[in-house]
């Protein structure tokens, strides 16, 4: 097996704050290889995505990381902020949840997608732009000559999100991190959207981890999942796995949340209580002041263990079935 | 079915459109024409994507903001038709719950005064009583009536939701309208608060309205669905009959381009929706319809059908609809082993 583009081990980002230190995530790891698609599930404070800034290396000052993470072999960590600098864009690159926010109004469109392309490969202004209208044809702008030379604000939320991706893979990246890329779109244009991303995943054989909160859209367009809970991974397992055979109580859960297009269930199955605070974690499993499975043992942290092969689950109840038999 | 307890007939609103320079530059038809029956203690869904009008519609309907022409029947009375007093007295029997719970609670208030406010406000209890009936609407929404004393910054999104939930109960009103209401909310949260107000409805006789995008919520508890595109209604219908057998194109790209439903499933649709200032002519659907005819640029396509309308020239003959479907998921030990989170609830009571 080759190396894998991205590989993470035992990441733990910490905050100092007046309350003490803050851990959004404790101890992640994970691997995505070329052509794949990673999603990092989970709700809001989870940590997906400050695990995703930590890749990036651009997490709010204050931010530490430890463990490892490696690109392509080579460990990010032990850059220094300049050689990280240079990943960026080039060799990595980020799509973010509300384009409106990561382009620069005061320059066209086609300007900032050329800017990437002087910088990372060194291509002379009018080269650089002529690039950039050949990836906005490529990410289907319609009249891609006209939106070049367009001002964001004059672009709708669906072509800016377009305009983001041409931008993230000019370069042609080796892994793209889409942090809720269409979370802000239309049903209609968040197809597109995430069409788009796995089709140039397919052209260009970039790695991808989507962030997302949406089961759908990693039903869809994942080929490896890890849902994370509180800074933690529950669970991880190839996408199909998951949702033939979840295995962590939380998954279960947020699996029956979720109202179902055919219709058919009275009532969803929901999840009571609320997401623990991070500077005071429960002791053990995070999920187990919420989980109808707990035990004594819980509160004791559990491992990210094998339930079936290449399907792991941090769950001490895990696999679950026997308790199924024994209600039987 | 029971009488109305609203009506829209004809009801339209437009916005000006201006310039850099504050020039009028025409109008927006934000609402063109929708008529809508509600019956009462039914749940009807509106449905649509952004700019469809769905907001605005509703919005209109409670006389939050004035129609420029068009009936809202509440109880057979015409809205349009009151004085700012009567109007007034006539908000107790309808109330919105917003998308945005940390918005919609004024933050120097307690839970308390927030959820008083409308007792007060419309004299449903005496001073004396107050408390307790804050109290009882609390464990209504699922609070501890002790959260009371407290600030809405100390909540959760989705407690805040409950308060909010809360506060619109308190003037008992007739109609509540929610516009995105659990669309905030993360999913564990949203299922919460979908069940509350699904026992809400049931036990208190209520009549709702929903606006929504998310089709998987409108299915869940709608009854009847109207589906929205660029100020219009353009299906409408019982909610089982528009998601099994969609009759208009919109609301088949609109099913299809759901997530979860496998890769196999989405003939995608094209483009953006247009521009409202300047809709297509005919049906507005059309420069983005894969069915479209000339006939569709000229003529505006009416409502046609009984109980399930759609408003497509070629409605007869479309081809055999995709049902929308989630892909099937962990059978039947996912539904027992998720048997136990509802079982648990139960075990715990219901306050959060």
């Amino acid at each position: 097996m080759s190396t894998p583009v991205l590989e993470l081990a035992r990441v733990t980002v910490e905050f100092p704050t007046d309350r003490g230190r803050l851990r959004p995530v404790d101890g992640v790891s994970f691997s995505v290889e070329a052509g794949k698609t990673l999603a990092v599930v989970g709700e809001s404070g989870c940590g997906k995505s400050v695990t995703a800034l930590a890749i990036m290396g651009l997490l709010p000052q204050g931010g530490e990381v430890g463990g490892g993470i490696r690109l392509a072999g080579e460990e990010l960590l032990a850059l220094t902020p300049d050689q990280r600098r240079a990943r960026r864009g080039g060799e990595m690159a980020m799509v973010f949840q509300e384009p409106m926010t990561s382009l620069n109004p005061a320059f066209t469109a086609g300007e900032q997608v050329a800017e990437a392309l002087r910088l990372h490969q060194g291509l002379s202004p009018d080269a650089a732009f002529a690039k950039a209208i050949e990836m906005f044809r490529r990410v289907r702008i319609p009249e891609p000559e006209r939106r070049a030379r367009s001002y964001p604000h004059q672009l709708s939320g669906g072509m800016r999100q377009r305009v983001m991706i041409a931008m993230a893979l000019a370069c042609r990246p080796r892994l793209l991190i889409a942090d809720e890329p269409t979370t802000a779109l239309d049903v209609t244009v968040q197809a597109q959207i995430l069409a788009l991303i796995d089709e140039m995943k397919r052209e260009t054989g970039t790695a991808v981890v989507l962030i997302t909160h949406d089961l759908g859209v990693v039903r869809d367009h994942a080929d490896e999942v890890v849902v994370m809970y509180a800074g933690r991974i529950a669970e991880r397992a190839k996408a199909a796995d998951l949702f033939a055979n979840p295995q962590h109580p939380y998954t279960i859960g947020l699996l029956g949340a979720v109202p179902r297009l055919e219709g058919g269930a009275a009532r969803l199955a929901s999840i009571e209580g609320t997401v623990p605070d991070l500077m005071n974690p429960p002791p053990g499993c995070r999920f187990a002041p919420r989980c109808p499975f707990a035990i004594a043992q819980c509160a004791e942290q559990p491992p990210l263990a094998e339930v079936t092969p290449g399907h792991q689950a941090a769950c001490w109840r895990a696999p679950l079935d026997t308790l199924l038999e024994q209600a039987a | 079915m029971s009488a109305p307890l609203l009506e829209l007939r004809d009801v339209a609103k437009g916005f000006p459109v201006r310039d850099a320079l504050g020039r009028r530059r025409g109008a927006v038809r934000a609402v063109d024409g929708v008529s809508l029956i509600v019956p009462k203690g039914s749940v009807l869904a509106i449905v649509g994507e952004s700019g469809c009008g769905k907001s605005t519609l509703g919005r209109l309907a409670l006389r939050l903001i004035e129609a420029d022409q068009g009936q809202i029947l509440f109880e057979g009375e015409d809205l349009r038709g009151l004085s700012a007093r009567a109007l007034r007295a006539r908000r107790r029997d309808m109330q919105l719950i917003f998308q945005d719970p940390f918005a919609s609670l004024d933050p120097r208030m307690t839970v308390e005064q927030a959820v008083a406010e409308p007792l007060r406000l419309h004299g449903i209890v005496p001073r004396a009583q107050e408390a307790q009936r804050v109290a009882e609407l609390l464990s209504r929404v699922g609070l501890r009536p002790e959260l009371a004393r407290r600030w809405p910054h100390e909540f959760s999104g989705g407690q805040r939701q409950r308060i909010a939930i809360a506060r619109a109960l308190a003037s008992e009103p007739k109609l509540i309208i929610g516009d995105e209401p659990v669309s905030a909310l993360d999913v564990s949260v949203q299922a919460q608060v979908v069940n509350l107000l699904q026992d809400l409805i049931r036990e208190l006789g209520l009549t709702f309205v929903l606006i929504s995008h998310d089709l998987g919520v409108v299915r869940h508890i709608a009854d009847r669905v109207a589906v929205m595109y660029l100020g219009r209604i353009v299906e409408e219908g019982p909610t089982a009959q528009v998601f099994g057998a969609p009759r208009h194109p919109y609301t088949r790209a609109l099913l299809a381009a759901v997530p979860g439903q496998g890769h196999a499933h989405a003939p995608l649709l094209e483009g953006d929706i247009p521009s409202p200032i300047n809709p297509p002519s005919g049906c507005r659907f059309r420069t983005r319809c894969p069915y479209a005819q000339p006939l569709c640029a000229e003529q505006v396509p009416p409502m046609e059908g009984t109980s399930h309308l759609a408003a497509c020239h070629f409605q007869q003959n479309l081809p055999p609809a995709l049902v929308g479907q989630d892909a099937e998921t962990g059978g039947e030990r996912l539904r027992r082993l998720q048997a136990y989170f509802t079982d648990q609830t139960q075990k715990q009571g219901e306050l959060a």
